[in-house]
């Protein structure tokens, strides 16, 4: 099926995985940096200023100060799930950036190397990538919530079991919104694999005469239900109930220090990207854009991931403004909005779609 | 060739998984334990190539009821069970019978073997999500309306509980 051998799609795959897991975790060690320079400028703040030039050597320092900090296991912790819990949070989130695509590909010599951890070329310089795509990430998401649930188990403390019962109750709930809203994307798509989603999106040509065929337009309560859910997901404000500090210290974490700690930091981080990433591929068109004919050649090449991670950017910009702008809802409101509202609606929607999808076919 | 490498991993984390569920004294763990079972077998399931079965595995199992599984025992904060000795009729009927039903598998297995086929990736459309959608929602339409009408029964016997003891 694919046309290079076993040795040479692992080495490839190892470079890959290397190269995306050093790029995300960058980006979200700046995205940390971000969201305290925004945070600031809505509460009419500075932020960051002092280390290096703006700040921007701020994650750095924080990264050296999360690797030096004595980490400190309290006494009557469960000391084996205890340890597994941030592993497993960190590493579900990253299992679930392997299925995204980023762009089509790029030959290096006489490899067409599509620009996917997952993905393959064949002979006829055609990509393919998982046909399942989309329910990987969303078995990975699933996975990732015992990580919250037994950080707040094992840590054998009030605030931290509330903040992970919380955290298993809500993220329960969401995904099932969350896995509805995605059905209207795929019953136009007719596909689980996300590199056809995109194209199906580009295939399409344009609503209206003007518009870009992006999923959005038709599936405008589609998204908005995403993006709830996805708020909900990543335990994100006005969702933050989890580790809610006004109430539960901090929730799952609060038991956690140094790297620890910082690991449930970057998962939280990396579904935030995963999240955006999935919006991007789903709803905006993936990594085309409009093309810039003036740039030379090797900067062509990367356009398509320029235009995806400006997109990715778009929702991360997203986050941070609501997190600055919103309050927290209460614990039934959550309950309510997520039951009583999101998935009838979501619901509604997969019917209204599939009536419309069968009237066309 | 790599397959059968992988099948013997999974299987054996699977096998393993399994004994600890039966091992293990506190709950959570055995909760725990049944999430490597059934993700391993989901990547069993990978492996013969039926790939939105073992994505569901994954999502449904593994993910949701294990995670409510979890969750009630985190909630009733149940601790470590007490072992007890066993009881006599355990130990005199279970274990030859357990001892004869393995005995007949096997030699089944063993003295069949010609009989079975081999089970590889088929290139068909085999356990893709479109050859499943024909089968659920096309030619055993019926049986799955009927099994989700008694899943919802089934809940709404769960609401009408729940709602009597408060």
């Amino acid at each position: 099926m694919n046309t290079v051998d076993l040795k040479t799609y692992i080495l490839v795959a190892v470079i890959k995985i290397a190269l995306v897991i050093f790029i995300l975790l960058t980006g979200v060690a700046y995205t940390t940096l971000l969201e305290r320079k925004l945070v600031a400028r809505i509460q009419n703040r500075w932020g960051p200023t002092r280390v290096g030039p703006f700040g921007l050597l701020q994650p750095l320092a924080d990264g050296v100060k999360f690797i030096l900090k004595e980490d400190m296991v309290p006494d009557s912790v469960h000391k084996g799930l205890y340890i597994l819990a941030p592993m497993l949070a960190l590493a579900m989130s990253l299992i679930a950036i392997a299925v995204i695509p980023f762009g089509e590909s790029v030959a290096v010599r006489n490899l067409t190397l599509p620009l996917q951890i997952t993905g393959v070329a064949h002979a006829d310089g055609s990509l393919s990538d998982i046909n399942i795509g989309l329910l990987i990430i969303l078995g990975a998401t699933s996975i990732g919530v015992y990580g919250v649930a037994l950080a707040g188990w094992s840590s054998n403390s009030k605030y931290s079991l509330l903040g992970s019962l919380r955290a298993s109750a809500q993220m329960i709930s969401y995904e099932l919104a969350l896995g509805l809203s995605l059905v209207g994307v795929l019953l136009l798509a007719g596909s689980l694999s996300l590199r056809s989603i995109v194209d199906s999106q580009i295939q399409g040509g344009r609503w209206l005469g003007f518009l870009p065929h992006w999923y959005i337009f038709p599936q405008l309560i589609a998204f908005f239900i995403y993006l709830m859910a996805a708020f909900a997901e990543t335990n994100r404000i006005p969702f933050d109930l989890p580790e809610a500090e006004t109430e539960l210290v901090a929730g799952y974490h609060t038991e956690y220090s140094a790297m620890k700690f910082a690991m449930f930091f970057m998962a939280e981080y990396v579904n935030m990207f995963t999240v955006g990433c999935l919006a991007t591929l789903l709803f905006f068109g993936g990594w085309h854009g409009p093309a810039l004919p003036f740039l030379p050649p090797i900067l062509q090449m990367l356009l398509p991931v320029f235009w995806f991670a400006l997109k990715v950017f778009f929702f991360i910009f997203l986050y941070i403004w609501i997190r600055g702008t919103l309050p927290r809802f209460r614990y039934d409101q959550l309950m309510a909005f997520g039951w009583k509202f999101l998935l009838p609606l979501a619901i509604v929607n997969i019917i209204v779609t599939s009536f419309i999808v069968a009237w066309r076919a | 060739m790599v397959h059968q490498i992988l099948f013997i991993i999974f299987g054996l984390i699977c096998v393993a998984g399994a004994i600890n569920l039966l091992v293990q004294r506190h709950p959570i763990n055995s909760a725990l334990s049944l999430v490597v079972v059934m993700s391993s077998l989901a990547l069993i399931y990978l492996l013969l190539g039926a790939e939105f079965v073992a994505a569901i595995q994954v999502i449904v199992y593994a993910g949701a009821i294990m995670v409510l599984f979890v969750f009630v025992i985190m909630l009733l904060n149940a601790g470590a069970e007490e072992r007890t000795k066993g009881s006599h009729i355990a130990l005199l009927m279970g274990v030859p019978a357990v001892t004869v039903v393995a005995c007949v598998v096997g030699w089944i297995m063993v003295s069949q073997r010609h009989e079975f086929g081999e089970v590889g990736i088929s290139p068909t459309n085999f356990g893709k999500t479109e050859a499943i959608a024909q089968l659920l929602f096309k030619d055993f339409l019926l049986p799955f309306e009927i099994t989700s009408v008694l899943i919802l029964i089934a809940i709404m016997g769960a609401v009408v509980l729940g709602k009597k003891e408060s």
